[in-house]
């Protein structure tokens, strides 16, 4: 068992998010991220999933993703160099002067930008791989007692020259 | 440029496609639809009694004329009667378009009356769906259906039609050609994997060729035959391939399976290359995924990509329709002869003595005897079963030689699938008989059939097994569940509890009564005498439905079985 990412190509048209989750609903797939928005082509909108499956699950998921009508092509990102973030924010509240300055301190150690800022609470907003982002919110949670978190889930594509994986 | 309704574009739509014959059930969404069908004399119209038979009708139109089927039907409960349907069309690969009505656009999620998110509910059991939201892309969408349905592996298409849309003026042009980026059905064949499958067969010793339901489809029967004769290899099939190769053909073993031959099983858990055409590799016929077929190189055939190395891991994989790769097969056959040479067909043959295909002798009415008698009647036939008991023992000792066909709800085992079955079928082929078989449970799912069977003046035989319960249940509960048949006796109800189980009404209903006020003909089989001359009685009523009613044994058991989760070889034989 192990994460997996695919791109995938649809058509921008009502149902098809509901047809490719219901896909991994209906067969007992792992979905663990699915981030979808449409693309220069305003009638192609492309979708960026991870699931955690073994290696004859992942096949099947391609294959039949690749059998819907709507769906153009898939891309399966296991072997290709891609390009692939994650934008996560997480306000912490009910922060001590303290409290501040080390979010200051996380926020320069992750590249992380402080977007917004209260009496008593800041708002960090950080662009990064996915678990680098799994690494940020473990650490909040152990460091402050009221978070709030949410993330957008990744979106990656095919890198021009040879970097990162 | 002309503008037309949308209803006027549908009808010509059809028509543009070659649909003779639509099964509709009208309502509000769709009654400006059943007008224009009611002005035109090309296609004829046929009216079912409830929807689900509606589309079992068109299902078994499809699968017995190879055209596709088209169904229209009402929004709300008219498109919610067709679920079972399209799953049961989904599973077995038959092409519909099937049209359902919708409320008007401006009411769509109002909760309106009869509507419902039927694209929603049947996504998953579709190939495709889709609601028609701009009368600009009606003639489109419809060409796209029809194309989807019929291409590839074939499937059901959802075709949604709100009444506004409909009614709207727009282009009258159907478009002349289709292109979906999305959908590229496979074509051609790697000749290369092809090849060194052909080359594994050569060089097996005990090579078997499994044909599904893919070879049916693709009408490939006679081709396959002649890959058979030129390598001398052995068949075995699911149900759904039944008659790839006729049954009497020396180098047909039998069905693989749950309730397979033993011959069948035996050759399948003992070859060692297990050539595959068609078919899916459910888990009835495999038993235990990681046990099947052990000793055996596999080798797959399949139309659709995400049916091989699903269940069970392939060594050769190869997408590609049965039709061209058997013909491709043939000839390189042609080229390379090889037939096979060796002990493994008298092998085979030794298992089929050891313990052939039959039933206990019984002193009633043996549903073998019954089975045995349609073949020896009917030479160029259609057989529709329902599901349960009397399917297994049907797809077990029909015959299914060249000219005749099979047709079964084998994927999703819809029980009521046999009388509208019999009515699709009959309606596909005027002149060819057409037997169907189902259990006095399947037929009283949709026994209301009878009216449009007798209204149409379709000359169906339907068979009617009636052992009071619903057999393969009651089978499984003799078997595993101490003989404690919950819920199986259909003579049980007030008078069975009032009783404590000790007194039951007589059964209801009186099938042969039944069918005599529908207007059939009734008739009723208690002996094994009186087989030959019912059969005789049914083809002479040549203008009206038969009804045979054979009262069978509840005791009557399906062997060989496969104990479910066990292995092939690990069967329960008579």
């Amino acid at each position: 068992m192990k994460k997996r990412w695919i791109s995938l190509y649809v058509e921008n048209q009502v149902g098809v998010l509901s047809k490719i989750s219901g896909l991994f609903s209906g067969k007992s797939y792992n979905l663990d991220s699915l981030t979808v928005g449409t693309t220069e082509d305003p009638t192609v909108s492309r979708m960026t999933i991870a699931t955690v499956s073994d290696d004859e699950t992942f096949e099947q998921i391609k294959k039949q993703l690749n059998r819907m009508v709507e769906v153009i092509k898939v891309i399966d990102f296991t072997d290709i160099f891609v390009r692939m973030k994650e934008i996560l924010y997480v306000k912490v509240r009910s922060c001590s002067l303290a409290d501040k300055t080390e979010l200051f301190q996380i926020a320069e150690t992750f590249k992380a930008r402080v977007i917004d800022y209260g009496r008593d609470s800041l708002l960090l907003e950080f662009v990064q791989t996915a678990a680098k982002n799994d690494a940020v919110v473990q650490l909040m949670k152990e460091s402050f007692r009221d978070i709030e978190v949410v993330r957008g889930g990744s979106v990656g594509i095919e890198s021009i020259s040879i970097m990162e994986k | 440029m002309k503008q037309i309704s949308g209803n006027k574009l549908l009808v010509n739509a059809l028509k543009e496609e070659g649909v003779e014959v639509l099964f509709g059930y009208p309502g509000a969404c769709t009654i400006d639809i059943s007008d224009e069908l009611y002005r035109q004399n090309e296609i004829s119209v046929v009216l079912p009694r409830h929807e689900q038979a509606l589309v079992h009708e068109a299902d078994a139109y499809a699968r017995t004329t190879g055209k596709t089927g088209v169904c229209l039907v009402t929004s709300g409960p008219g498109a919610t009667n067709l679920v079972t349907g399209l799953a049961t069309a989904n599973y077995d690969s038959v092409p519909l378009v099937c049209f359902t009505g919708q409320v008007p656009r401006h009411l769509i999620g109002n909760d309106a009356f009869q509507e419902v998110d039927i694209v929603g509910i049947t996504r998953s059991i579709t190939k495709y769906g889709v609601t028609v939201r701009n009368r600009a892309d009606l003639g489109r969408i419809i060409k796209e259906a029809f194309y989807i349905a019929r291409t590839g592996r074939p499937g059901p298409v959802l075709v949604d039609l709100p009444k506004d849309v409909m009614a709207e003026a727009g282009p009258a042009e159907y478009p002349k050609t289709v292109n979906i980026r999305g959908y590229k059905p496979s074509s051609g064949i790697h000749i290369g994997q092809l090849k060194r499958a052909l080359k594994l067969l050569q060089k097996a010793k005990k090579p078997l060729f499994l044909a599904g339901g893919g070879v049916n489809i693709a009408r490939a029967n006679q081709v396959f035959t002649q890959v058979v004769e030129r390598t001398g290899v052995p068949v075995v099939t699911t149900i759904m391939g039944r008659g790839a190769i006729s049954t009497r053909h020396p180098l047909f073993v039998g069905n693989l399976g749950m309730h397979g031959s033993y011959a069948a099983n035996m050759a399948v858990s003992n070859c060692d290359l297990l050539f595959s055409i068609g078919t899916r590799f459910n888990d009835r016929i495999t038993g235990r995924f990681r046990e099947f077929a052990p000793h055996a190189q596999i080798i797959h055939i399949d139309i659709d990509t995400a049916s091989i190395s699903k269940n069970i891991h392939v060594d050769i994989p190869i997408v590609a329709d049965a039709m061209e790769a058997l013909t491709r097969m043939n000839e390189y056959l042609q080229e390379n002869h090889s037939h096979h040479s060796s002990r493994w067909p008298s092998e085979i043959q030794a298992w089929k003595k050891e313990h052939p295909l039959t039933m206990r002798p019984n002193s009633r009415l043996s549903p073998m005897d019954i089975i045995q008698e349609i073949n020896q009647q009917f030479e160029k036939s259609i057989l529709v079963t329902d599901v349960g008991q009397h399917q297994m023992l049907v797809t077990q000792y029909a015959e299914i030689t060249e000219g005749k066909q099979l047709i079964t709800s084998g994927g999703l085992g819809t029980m009521g699938y046999g009388l509208p079955g019999a009515i699709g079928a009959q309606i596909g082929n005027p002149d060819t008989p057409v037997i169907s078989v189902s259990g006095d449970g399947g037929m009283q799912m949709n026994i209301q059939e009878l009216a449009t069977a007798v209204l149409e003046e379709l000359p169906v035989i339907v068979c009617i097994f009636n052992n009071e319960y619903l057999g393969m249940v009651r089978q499984w509960q003799n078997l595993f569940y101490g003989k404690r048949y919950g819920m199986t006796n259909l003579k049980a109800g007030a008078l069975s509890r009032r009783t404590d189980r000790t007194e039951y009404p007589e059964y209801t209903p009186d099938f042969v009564r039944l069918a005599e006020s529908y207007g059939a003909k009734g008739i009723r089989v208690t002996k094994k005498e009186e087989i030959t001359a019912a059969f005789q009685a049914a083809k002479e009523n040549t203008k009206a439905p038969t009804v045979i009613e054979f009262l069978i044994d509840p005791d009557e058991m399906v062997y060989p079985m496969i104990k479910p989760g066990g292995t092939l070889e690990d069967m329960i034989l008579c």
